[in-house]
C-alpha cells in the first residue's frame, strides 16, 4: 500500500483549471519532491493532501484513506508545514509546541513537545513569546512543530524558506531522518539543489500538469542535464 | 502625472472600496430613518388628542372645561354620568384615545370656596418608550389650557380672588392603565421615568458587549488569517465544530465577564441621576422575579451565541485585521437599530413592519426582555429566545459549513486569477 496515491486529481477555482488531471503515488519512507514554476499548481496540489482544499475531481488517498470522504482520520497521523506558515504570537515557543501536542495522543504530549524542542533548537529562546522570534527562528520552530507529531505523511512546503546555510542544513537532515523512520515526504520547493539532495523522488509541474517524473539521477541523465535546475528549464521549455 | 497626483490615485484607489463605502451607507440610511422617526413623533406630539370626559358636575366652571376639550381635543366620547366610566374607557382604548377626563360633583362649588379642585385623569397608556410619554405633550397642554382659563374667569368675577387658588384652580388625581394593570397616581411620564433604568441599561450594555465580543470573534478570524496560522489549524486532528464553537465559546465568556462589569459601571451611573425608580416600580407589583432574572440571563447568553456566530460567519470575509474593523460596523448598526428603538419605543406600540424588523434582529430580545417581564409577556420573551436559539443553531452550521468549504483559504476568485496569471509570466520570463 502506498503510502499517497493521487489519480487525476482536478481543481478548479471558479473558471480557473488550477490543477489538470494529476496522478503520483508516494511510498512510506519515500521523500517526493513537487516542484514547478509559480502558478503551477504545487501548492493546491499540496493543500488538497493536506485536506484543505476540496477537490473537483479525481481522487487522493492517504494510507488508504479518502481525502475527500476520510479528512478527520487523516489528520491524525498528517502534519502540514505551509510555506508562509505563522506562530500565535502570544505564545512562548514552548507553549505553542505544547497547544499543537495537545491536540494529539494525550500519553505521548510531553514526549512530543521534547521532540519539538530539540528540533527547533532554540536553546533558553524557546521559552520566549514567538512575537520575539527572528523569521529563521519561527521557521525551525514551525518545523519542530510539523515533525515533533510523528507524522505518517509529512508535506512539507519550502521547509527551509527563510533559514541560514547552517539552519538549513539541520533541517535537511531531520526530514531524511523521517523518512529513514518510514514516514512518506512530500516536499515543494524552489530550491533545486534542496531537491536534488533530499528527494528520492520527484515532479516536474507546470500549468497544473505533471510534465515529467522520476530519480534526480535518471532525470538528469535523461535530459543530459549536471542538475536539477538544468533538467528544471529544460523540461518548462 | 505629478508625483503628488500619483500618490493621491494610488491612496484613494486603495480606500475606496466597497467595504469602506457601504458601512458608510448603512449608517446614513440608519440615521436618516431615525431622522424621520423623530419627525414623526414631533408631529404626533402636535396632533390634536383623542380624550373623552364625563362631566358630573355639569356647572359654570366645568362647562369652562369641558369647551375647551371639545375645541382643542377630538373628543369620542362625552357623558355626565359617573357611571359611564367603563363605557367610557373602553370607548377610548378603541378609537386609540390617550385620556379620559372626569369632572366630579361640586367642581366649582369647591373652587368657589376657594379649595383647588379636583380633575380626575384616567390615562391609556398604550407603550413605555420614551416617545409614549413625549406623545402625552398635547393633552399635558390642554390641561394648562384648562387652569388658565378657569383663572382668568375667577379673575374676571372678583379681582381679589385668593392668588394661590387663581394661580392653580385645579388639582390632578391621575390613575393610568397600562398593559391590564391600573396604577393610581401615576401618569404615563412618571412611569416611562420609572421604567427608564430598564429600558436603557441593559440595551446599552448589550450593544456595547455585541460590539465587543463581536469584534473578538471576527479579529480572532482576521489574526488567524494574518498571522497564517488558519491553515495550520485546520489541518490538526480537530473537528470543524469544535474550532467554531471553542472561538464563539471562549468569546462569550469574555463577553459575559465584560457585560457584568459594565452593568455594574452602568447601574451605578443611572443611580447617580436618580434613574433607578425600583422601589417605585415595586410599589406597583413592578419587580422582576427571580424565575425573570434567570429567563433575561438565559437570553444574554444565547443572543450573545447568536451574535458571535454571525460574527464568526462574517469574520471568514475577513482578509486581515484591518478588514475586519469594516465588518464589525454592520454588527455594531444591527446592534444599535434595536437599543434605539427598545429605549424610545414599546414593543406593543409599534407598526407590524417595524415590531417584525425588531423580533427579526436577534440581539433585539435581551434588550427588550426585562420590560416584557415587568408586565408577564412571557410570551414575547420565550418566543425571542426560541427564535434566538434557532437562529444560533443555523449561523453556527452555516460556520461550520464555510469551515468544510475552500472560502477561507482561497478568498475571492478573481485574486487566484491574478496570482495565476503572475505566476505565468514570471514562469516565463524566468525560465525562456
Amino acid at each position: 500500500m502506498a503510502a499517497v496515491e493521487v489519480k487525476n486529481l482536478v481543481k478548479h477555482y471558479g473558471s480557473i483549471e488550477a490543477v489538470k488531471g494529476v496522478s503520483f503515488t508516494i511510498d512510506k519512507g519515500e521523500i517526493f519532491g513537487l516542484i514547478g514554476p509559480n502558478g503551477a499548481g504545487k501548492t493546491t496540489v499540496l493543500r488538497i493532501i493536506a485536506t484543505l482544499l476540496q477537490i473537483t475531481s479525481g481522487a487522493a488517498k492517504i494510507l488508504d484513506y479518502d481525502v475527500e470522504k476520510q479528512p478527520n482520520e487523516i489528520r491524525r497521523f498528517i502534519s502540514y508545514l505551509p510555506e508562509d506558515a505563522g506562530a500565535y504570537k502570544t505564545l512562548t515557543g514552548k507553549a505553542y509546541l505544547q497547544f499543537i501536542a495537545n491536540f494529539f495522543d494525550v500519553k505521548k504530549t510531553q514526549e512530543m513537545v521534547q521532540k519539538g524542542i530539540e528540533i527547533a533548537d532554540l536553546d533558553e529562546r524557546i521559552n520566549d513569546k514567538v512575537d520575539t522570534y527572528s523569521k529563521g527562528m519561527k521557521r525551525r520552530l514551525l518545523v519542530g512543530r510539523t515533525l515533533m507529531t510523528n507524522p505518517k505523511l509529512a508535506i512539507l512546503d519550502e521547509p527551509t524558506s527563510g533559514l541560514d546555510v547552517v539552519n538549513a542544513q539541520e533541517v535537511r537532515r531531520i526530514i531524511k531522518n523521517t523518512a529513514k523512520q518510514g514516514a512518506a515526504v512530500l516536499l515543494s520547493s524552489h530550491n533545486m539543489l534542496e531537491v536534488e539532495y533530499l528527494c528520492d523522488r520527484i515532479s516536474l509541474i507546470a500549468e497544473g500538469k505533471i510534465v515529467e517524473e522520476g530519480k534526480p539521477d535518471a532525470l538528469m541523465k535523461k535530459y543530459d542535464a549536471n542538475n536539477i535546475e538544468e533538467v528544471f528549464t529544460k523540461v518548462v521549455q | 502625472m505629478s508625483a503628488l497626483g500619483n500618490i493621491i490615485k494610488k491612496e484613494m484607489k486603495e480606500l475606496l472600496t466597497p467595504a469602506t463605502i457601504l458601512p458608510i451607507v448603512f449608517v446614513a440610511i440608519i440615521f436618516g430613518s431615525m431622522g424621520n422617526v423623530i419627525g414623526g413623533l414631533e408631529e404626533e406630539s402636535q396632533e390634536v388628542p383623542v380624550i373623552g370626559f364625563i362631566d358630573v358636575d355639569n356647572s359654570n366652571l366645568s362647562s369652562i372645561v369641558t369647551s375647551i376639550l371639545n375645541d382643542y381635543a377630538d373628543v369620542v366620547f362625552n357623558s355626565s354620568n359617573i357611571n359611564d366610566k367603563q363605557e367610557g374607557l373602553e370607548t377610548i382604548e378603541r378609537e386609540d384615545g390617550a385620556v379620559l377626563f372626569i369632572i366630579p360633583q361640586n367642581f366649582t362649588v369647591n373652587i368657589r370656596n376657594e379649595t383647588p379642585s379636583e380633575i380626575e385623569i384616567y390615562w391609556i397608556m398604550k407603550g413605555a418608550g420614551i416617545t409614549d410619554a413625549i406623545s402625552s405633550g398635547a393633552v399635558e397642554q390642554l390641561i394648562y389650557t384648562i387652569n388658565t382659563n378657569i383663572s382668568r374667569e375667577l379673575i374676571q368675577e372678583n379681582a381679589t380672588v385668593n392668588a394661590t387658588l387663581a394661580l392653580n384652580p385645579t388639582v390632578r388625581n391621575e390613575t393610568t392603565y397600562f398593559k391590564g394593570k391600573e396604577m393610581p397616581g401615576l401618569s404615563p411620564g412618571a412611569i416611562v421615568g420609572m421604567l427608564s433604568s430598564q429600558s436603557m441599561l441593559i440595551p446599552i450594555v448589550m450593544m456595547m458587549i455585541i460590539i465587543m465580543a463581536g469584534n473578538m470573534v471576527i479579529s480572532s478570524m482576521a489574526l488567524e488569517k494574518e498571522n497564517k496560522t488558519l491553515e495550520t489549524l485546520l489541518t490538526l486532528p480537530v473537528k470543524r465544530t469544535s474550532i467554531v464553537t471553542g472561538k464563539i465559546v471562549a468569546s462569550a465568556i469574555i463577553g459575559l465577564l465584560l457585560s457584568i462589569i459594565y452593568m455594574i459601571g452602568m447601574s451605578y451611573y443611572f443611580q447617580g441621576f436618580g434613574m433607578s425608580g425600583e422601589a417605585n416600580l415595586a410599589d406597583y407589583g413592578l419587580v422582576l422575579t427571580s424565575q425573570d432574572l434567570v429567563l433575561i440571563g438565559i437570553s444574554l447568553f444565547i443572543t450573545l451565541i447568536a451574535a458571535l456566530s454571525l460574527c464568526m460567519l462574517l469574520g471568514t470575509f475577513a482578509k486581515n485585521y484591518k478588514s475586519a474593523q469594516t465588518l464589525t460596523v454592520p454588527i455594531s448598526m444591527l446592534a444599535m437599530v434595536p437599543m434605539f428603538i427598545t429605549m424610545f419605543v414599546d414593543f406593543d406600540t409599534l407598526p407590524l413592519a417595524l415590531k417584525t424588523l425588531l423580533f427579526a434582529i436577534p440581539f433585539s430580545h435581551p434588550m427588550m426582555a426585562p420590560r416584557a417581564l415587568l408586565f408577564n409577556d412571557y410570551l414575547l420573551v420565550i418566543g425571542g429566545i426560541i427564535y434566538v436559539a434557532i437562529f444560533a443553531i443555523v449561523t453556527i452550521s452555516i460556520v461550520v459549513w464555510v469551515f468544510k468549504t475552500d472560502r477561507l483559504l482561497t478568498g475571492s476568485i478573481k485574486k487566484k486569477r491574478n496570482n495565476n496569471l503572475k505566476g505565468k509570466l514570471f514562469s516565463m520570463r524566468r525560465f525562456r
